[in-house]
C-alpha cells in the first residue's frame, strides 16, 4: 500500500462521496435503460400480429394498442398453416431440459474432483497439468467436432487394431451430453481451482492427521465448502448450455427426437423467412426459463464465483 | 396427445438414470478407493480423482487439437499432404485478410470494452443502495442465446426505405437527430461495430457480476483505513480497490478474450459473415461445414492459436504470480 498521505479534509470528502455516489446511480440507471430496451422491444413485438410488425416500430403500439397471445399460441401448440411445427415447440423445450440438466451435472462433478487434486493431492507435473488446462480454452470448438463426430460414429483405430469401439451416441442425448461435458472442463476446472485452492490450509492438515483419506476429505470437507462456487458454476454451465447452438447443430439431429430449441429457433428464421411474429414469441419462450433460473438462483452469485481468485 | 406424454416422460426417465448411474460409479470407485490404506493411496487419489477429467479432454479436445495441426498440411478431404498450400492460402488471399482483420479488431475492442464497462459498473453498483434491479437486468442479455440475441437486435438495426416510416430503433433515432439512416448492416466497416455491440450487450453483466463479487469481498477495514489517510474516488480506487481485483479482472478479461475469439453465432445469424463482417471463427466453420475443406479450415484454426498464444502466455504468467504470493 502507498505510504503517501493526503491531510484529511472530512468534510469535503464526505461532499465529494455524496456527489460521486449519485452520479454513479444515474450511470448505472442510464445503462440499465439502454441494456433493457431492446429485449423490452422484443417483448412487445411479441404481441403484436405481423401487419403491425412489418408497418410500425414497436414503440408505436402504445399509441394504438392491439395486443394478442396469438403468436405464443401458434408457438407453443403449432400452427396447421406453418409447415414443421406440428406440435409446437414443447418437445423442443422438453429436449432443452434434458440436454442441460446432465451437461451440467457432469462436468461440474468431474471438473470438481480434478480441480482438488490438483489443488491439494499436488504431485510433479500438476502445475504443468493446470496451465495446460487453462490453455484448452483456446482450442476452437469447430476443429473438434468433427474428429468428435467421427469418435462417436466410427470410433478410434490405429491401423487394424481398435482403440476405441464406436460409441453409438450419435443423434442421441448421451451424444450431446459428451461434448458438453468435455468442451466445459477447462474453464470449470480452472474456476473451481481458484475456489478450492484458497480454502484453508489447517482444514486439510488436521484432517489428514486424523487419518482421513483424500476421498474423505474431498466429500466431508471440501464439497461442502465448494458449495457457493459449485452453485455459482453451474449456472454458468446452465445459461451456456441451454444457449448453445454449435454443439447441438453438430450432434443433435434437427429432429423432434432430441434437438433443443434454440436449433429450432435457427431453422425457424430459415425456414418461415419474415415469420417474424412466431420467431418472437418463440424467442421468448427460449429465454423464459434461462431467466427463471437466473433470477431465482443470482443471490449465489455474490458468493460464489471466483470468490477464490479474490485474495 | 398421449404419445406426447409417454414419449417425453421416457425422456426424462433418461435424464435420472444418466445421473443414478453416474453417481452410483462414482460412488463404487470412490468406496473402494477409500478403503486402499498405505503407500499406494496417494497415487490412486489421484488417478481416481484427475483420471475423468484428462481422459475427457485429451479425447475432446487434445487429440482433436493435434488432428488439426495435421489436417492444416492436408488438403481438402485430408487424405494427402499438401505442404503449406493452406498457410499460402491464407497469406494471399484478399478475403481473408478482411477477415483476419476483422477478428483482430474483435479481440482487441470486445474483451476490453466489456471488462472496463463491467468494471465500472462494479464500482458505481457497490456505492448504490438498490444495486440488485440494474444488477439483473444488466446481467440478463446474458441468458439469452446468441440466436435470440440477434432477433432482438434486428428490431433495433432494422431500416426500411426513407419514404416508408422506420421499423428499426437505432434508424429512428438517428432520424430523429435529423441525419439520414442508413442501411446499418450492410455498411461496412461501421456493421462490425454494430456486431461488436451486440456481443457487449450479451457479456457485459457477465464481467460486472464477477466484478462486484471480487469488489465486495475487498474487506472493508483496508477501504475505510484508506479513506482515513486521504484517498477518495479514483485515487482509492486505483491504490487500494483496483489492486485487490487484479486478479479477477484478469481472469475476466481472459475469459473474454477467449468468448470473441470463439464467437460465431452473432456473426452467423446477423450477416453470415457477409457485407465485410466475416471473422476467423466464423470462417472456419464456414469451411469445415459448408466448404467442405477441412484443410483450410484447419489452417486457419492454427493462425487462431497463434493469435492468442500471446494473451494467452501473459495470462499464465500472472496466474503464476497470483499462486506464487499465496
Amino acid at each position: 500500500m502507498s505510504t503517501k498521505s493526503v491531510a484529511p479534509v472530512a468534510s469535503h470528502d464526505a461532499g465529494r462521496k455524496l456527489f460521486s455516489s449519485k452520479i454513479a446511480g444515474s450511470v448505472v440507471w442510464i445503462i440499465t435503460l439502454i441494456w433493457t430496451i431492446p429485449t423490452f422491444g422484443l417483448f412487445v413485438s411479441s404481441f403484436r400480429d405481423k401487419q403491425a410488425i412489418f408497418d410500425s416500430g414497436w414503440w408505436t403500439a402504445f399509441t394504438h394498442p392491439h395486443f394478442s397471445l396469438a403468436n405464443y399460441h401458434s408457438v407453443l401448440f403449432g400452427n396447421t398453416a406453418a409447415s414443421g411445427l406440428s406440435n409446437g415447440v414443447l418437445p423442443y423445450f422438453i429436449n432443452s431440459i434434458v440436454i442441460t440438466i446432465p451437461a451440467v451435472v457432469f462436468p461440474i462433478a468431474i471438473a470438481t474432483m480434478a480441480a482438488y487434486a490438483l489443488a491439494w493431492v499436488r504431485f510433479r507435473g500438476s502445475d504443468f497439468i493446470f496451465y495446460a488446462i487453462f490453455a484448452l480454452q483456446i482450442v476452437p470448438l469447430q476443429m473438434a467436432l468433427i474428429p468428435l463426430l467421427q469418435l462417436f460414429t466410427g470410433g478410434a483405430h490405429l491401423g487394424s487394431i481398435t482403440l476405441i469401439p464406436k460409441l453409438g451416441i450419435a443423434g442421441k442425448f448421451a451424444g450431446i451430453w459428451l461434448p458438453h461435458t468435455m468442451f466445459a472442463l477447462p474453464l470449470a476446472i480452472y474456476l473451481l481451482h481458484n475456489f478450492i485452492s484458497s480454502l484453508p490450509k489447517d482444514l486439510m492438515e488436521a484432517a489428514h492427521v486424523d487419518g482421513a483419506s483424500h476421498f474423505t476429505v474431498f466429500r466431508r470437507i471440501v464439497l461442502p465448502l465448494a458449495t457457493p462456487a459449485i452453485a455459482a458454476f453451474s449456472i454458468f454451465q446452465f445459461l451456456w448450455v441451454w444457449n448453445d447452438l454449435l454443439v447441438a447443430l453438430t450432434f443433435a439431429s434437427g429432429t423432434e427426437e432430441v434437438a433443443p430449441i434454440n436449433v429450432k429457433l435457427a431453422s425457424l428464421v430459415g425456414q418461415w423467412g419474415s415469420s417474424w411474429e412466431v420467431l418472437c414469441a418463440g424467442a421468448f419462450v427460449t429465454i423464459a426459463l434461462p431467466l427463471v433460473v437466473f433470477f431465482s438462483l443470482q443471490r449465489y452469485f455474490v458468493r460464489g464465483l471466483l470468490a477464490g481468485s479474490v485474495k | 396427445m398421449n404419445s406426447f406424454w409417454s414419449t417425453n416422460i421416457a425422456k426424462f426417465g433418461q435424464i435420472f438414470e444418466a445421473i443414478a448411474v453416474f453417481f452410483v460409479v462414482l460412488g463404487v470407485i470412490f468406496f473402494i478407493a477409500g478403503k486402499v490404506k498405505g503407500r499406494s493411496q496417494r497415487p490412486l487419489a489421484i488417478v481416481v480423482l484427475l483420471g475423468p477429467a484428462l481422459l475427457l479432454l485429451l479425447g475432446g479436445l487434445v487429440i482433436p487439437a493435434v488432428q488439426t495441426i495435421l489436417f492444416s498440411f492436408k488438403d481438402d478431404t485430408s487424405s494427402k499432404f499438401v505442404g503449406f498450400k493452406n498457410y499460402n492460402w491464407i497469406i494471399h488471399d484478399p478475403n481473408i485478410h478482411s477477415v483476419l482483420i476483422n477478428t483482430i479488431l474483435w479481440i482487441l475492442i470486445t474483451p476490453i470494452v466489456t471488462t472496463g464497462l463491467g468494471l465500472i459498473l462494479a464500482i458505481f453498483l457497490d456505492r448504490m443502495k438498490r444495486e440488485s434491479i440494474p444488477k439483473a437486468l444488466i446481467f440478463m442479455p446474458m441468458a439469452i442465446s446468441f440466436v435470440g440475441a440477434s432477433i432482438i437486435w434486428q428490431f433495433v438495426y432494422n431500416y426500411a426505405d426513407p419514404k416508408q416510416p422506420q421499423t428499426g430503433l437505432l434508424s429512428t433515432i438517428v432520424r430523429h437527430l435529423g441525419f439520414t439512416p442508413s442501411n446499418w448492416i450492410l455498411t461496412s466497416p461501421l456493421n462490425n461495430f454494430l456486431l461488436m455491440a451486440i456481443f457487449v450487450w450479451v457479456q457485459t453483466g457477465f464481467a460486472m457480476v464477477i466484478l462486484s463479487a471480487a469488489i465486495k469481498a475487498v474487506p472493508a477495514d483496508i477501504v475505510e483505513a484508506s479513506a482515513l489517510d486521504g484517498a477518495a474516488g479514483f485515487k482509492l480506487f486505483r491504490q487500494i480497490t483496483f489492486p485487490m481485483v487484479r486478479s479477477t479482472f484478469i481472469v475476466v478479461l481472459a475469459t473474454q478474450v477467449v468468448t470473441s475469439l470463439k464467437l460465431f453465432d452473432i456473426v452467423r445469424t446477423m450477416t453470415g459473415g457477409n457485407f465485410g463482417t466475416n471473422v476467423i471463427s466464423n470462417e472456419i466453420y464456414s469451411q469445415v461445414f459448408t466448404k467442405f475443406n477441412q484443410g483450410r479450415g484447419s489452417a486457419l484454426a492454427i493462425v487462431l492459436f497463434i493469435l492468442v498464444t500471446p494473451i494467452l502466455a501473459y495470462n499464465i504468467r500472472n496466474i503464476r504470480r497470483e499462486r506464487s504470493y499465496s
